[in-house]
């Protein structure tokens, strides 16, 4: 019965599994949901959906499934409150047409040309997966309107509305692709976390302990082991270039998240591209300039390499030996670039320009293609991806 | 007939919550709770317990937690003391075998409810460790040869913080519940299910008070439920005046006795820079 909105869920990127499906149905058998929409709702999210930044993108599958769902109780069935016809009137009709109406015989008449506005519009629609009138600017556009004409906005006195749970979207600020705190970054760096036993054993060894004192006749031997730590090192190169300004946020709630992170990180800037040289703060920078050379002889391949930047400027600045806008550059920042991710094994380019622009932007397809594709929105799913792509 | 979880008078939940409880109670699956911290995670397990009259069995986890240790543990080095001294109980195994909270709840001649806290503390394999173990409700201790069967399955709750990302085989086999954030309506009854006592005007300007605090964008740790309830406490201990809250006045923009919601010295210098702010606009 549900078959389909399983496929339409996992289809919207919401992970579930035949299991769950599985669950959800006994659960509906034992009764858990009975007769009543919103706890059926509330049993399918608990059961299928088990992240709650995927509870928004489940409200939006909810509503497109069992859109008419509430239709069959019959009391939820009102007609077109009159009120909403007459704001409705304001956005549909051209003042022209109000006073053509006016002409025509008033009120009467308006809203019979409303009611055939309305059918139209649903012929338009019926082959689309969206309601009609989210995010519209009028004031009953916040709910959407019904295509089956059932019922036009809904009113806030029905506290027990059915359709108004999933439809609130409560949990849109929890979808991964849109929030980005440092907790969330957190999480998605440790994806990075590699532990090893390093260092001054200082920790009883147990279960060696017992093996090594079975072996010794029951005569204790003491044996010692190190202790676990995350052993992953990052190396951070931070763009701070002009067009970064728009991005400092983002930037830094990515270093603070880091920081807390890694033991093992070192930062970086660069200007754009990276060239000979790179400064370890942007204050003063002349006073804590590093050469490129020397980053890459004291990190060994071992550490992993991240980039930061929008990769927002000229072509020539990469490709062109003196295209720096700030000094004369004997080598291009291509040559750079290629140097640095040759030498660590492992690096990825983090990205806080929106997704959708990146193909607009040729010097950001450049430094893609020399990124070999390693380059990743710096969102929590961009970022979750990169840490994979990293922990291979 | 098997009691259902409804609230009680001191936890006030919302339908959501109910209807998650009661399949994972029916269908015997564990529920995974996640929220804000302070919004009542744990509480939750006291709660269901009262309210279904069984006893509550509780397994806090740390970061060095093993899942072997909520099962059984071997007490070898008890055991070696004994042999060396001569004790007589060293011969038979069993003797060592230290029980688990897991093992507890199995044992119990009544059924019981499990809390698993804070899952998300302890080492990243931890689920993974007790997928069977939750599914079936038995497992086997090596040391003795037998198979310990749950008599009743138990009800299992289990918390997470989000530190961790929970494996998927673990998640498919619970219930899933996200606490929200309880808006203004349900924040007040649960004030009133706390503090009885708490003049309903200064529960109204306190709770305005404490949404502006949570909507102050920037903040590294917004204040909770339970940040909420101290506070209110603290006022009524002190019996600030609620004309101390509604003030309007530029120079005590900073809510009185702030500290109980904001922890974090950050967010107290952010809070007056803002004040500042504010006042300058309005000055």
């Amino acid at each position: 019965m549900f078959a389909g909105f399983i496929a339409q869920l996992r289809a919207a990127g919401v992970p579930t599994s035949l299991t769950e499906y599985l669950t959800m149905l006994r659960a509906l058998k034992a009764g858990s949901a009975a007769y009543d929409v919103e706890d059926f709702y509330f049993l399918a999210r608990s059961a299928l959906v088990k992240d709650e930044r995927h509870v928004d993108r489940f409200d939006r599958v909810f509503a497109h499934f069992f859109r008419g769902l509430e239709s069959l109780s019959p009391d939820i069935v009102a007609d077109l409150p009159e009120e909403w016809l007459k704001k409705l009137a304001e956005k549909l009709l051209t003042p022209q047409e109000m006073a053509q109406i006016q002409a025509l015989g008033g009120w009467d008449k308006l809203m019979e040309t409303l009611r055939q506005r309305l059918a139209e519009q649903e012929g338009r629609h019926q082959g689309g997966s969206k309601w009609i009138g989210t995010a519209g600017t009028s004031p009953f556009g916040a709910y959407g309107y019904n295509p089956e004409g059932a019922r036009v906005g809904q009113g806030d006195s029905r506290s027990r509305s059915a359709v108004k749970v999933w439809d609130k979207r409560e949990f849109r600020d929890l979808d991964g692709d849109v929030e980005l705190g440092t907790r969330g970054m957190k999480l998605a760096l440790r994806r990075l976390r590699r532990f090893a036993r390093e260092g001054q054993p200082n920790e009883l060894d147990m279960s060696g302990t017992i093996r090594a004192t079975a072996h010794n006749a029951g005569l204790l031997d003491l044996k010692l082991q190190a202790e676990r730590r995350n052993k992953v090192k990052v190396l951070l190169l931070l763009d701070i270039g002009g067009s970064m300004d728009d991005h400092v946020e983002a930037c830094e709630q990515l270093f603070s998240a880091a920081r807390a992170e890694f033991r093992h990180l070192e930062t970086f800037h660069f200007h754009n591209c990276p060239y000979e040289r790179l400064w370890r703060s942007n204050r003063r920078r002349d006073l804590n300039e590093t050469p490129t050379w020397e980053v890459l002889h004291r990190y060994g391949p071992d550490w992993m390499l991240v980039f930061v930047g929008d990769a927002t400027m000229s072509p020539y600045e990469i490709i062109q030996a003196g295209g720096s806008i700030e000094h004369w550059n004997e080598e291009s920042g291509q040559v750079w670039l290629q140097r640095l991710t040759r030498h660590f094994a492992k690096s990825v380019w983090l990205n806080p320009q929106r997704e959708g622009r990146w193909e607009h932007t040729q010097s950001l397809q450049i430094l893609r293609r020399l990124m070999e594709g390693r380059m990743y929105p710096l969102t929590l799913d961009g970022l979750d991806q990169a840490m994979k792509e990293l922990a291979r | 007939m098997r009691k259902r979880f409804r609230g009680t008078a001191s936890y006030i939940t919302s339908r959501d919550l109910e209807v998650a409880v009661d399949a994972a109670v029916t269908l015997e699956r564990p529920l995974l709770v996640k929220g804000e911290p302070g919004t009542g995670k744990t509480m939750l397990a006291f709660e269901i317990a009262g309210a279904l009259g069984l006893p509550l069995i509780q397994w806090h986890i740390k970061s060095t937690t093993k899942a072997q240790q909520g099962l059984y543990e071997y007490d070898a080095v008890s055991r070696l003391r004994d042999g060396q001294l001569g004790d007589p109980r060293v011969h038979d195994i069993a003797n060592y075998i230290v029980q688990g909270k897991l093992w507890d709840a199995f044992q119990a001649s009544e059924p019981v409810v499990l809390l698993i806290d804070e899952i998300d503390k302890a080492d990243i394999e931890f689920p993974n460790d007790l997928l069977l173990e939750l599914d079936r409700m038995e497992f086997f201790v090596y040391e003795t040869r037998q198979t310990v069967k749950a008599k009743h399955r138990p009800v299992v709750i289990i918390t997470s913080n989000n530190e961790k990302e929970l494996p998927d085989a673990f998640l498919r086999r619970c219930f899933f519940h996200y606490i929200r954030f309880p808006g203004p309506e349900m924040m007040e009854r649960i004030v009133a299910s706390h503090l009885p006592n708490l003049r309903k005007e200064l529960t109204r300007e306190a709770l305005t008070l404490f949404y502006e605090i949570r909507d102050v964008p920037g903040l590294k740790k917004k204040p909770a439920t339970s940040e909420l309830i101290d506070w209110l406490k603290l006022l009524m201990a002190d019996e600030i005046p609620v004309d101390a809250l509604r003030s309007k006045d530029p120079k005590v923009v900073i809510p009185p006795l702030h500290g109980a919601l904001l922890k974090n010295e950050q967010d107290v210098h952010l809070f007056e820079r803002i004040a500042f702010l504010h006042r300058r606009i309005q000055g």
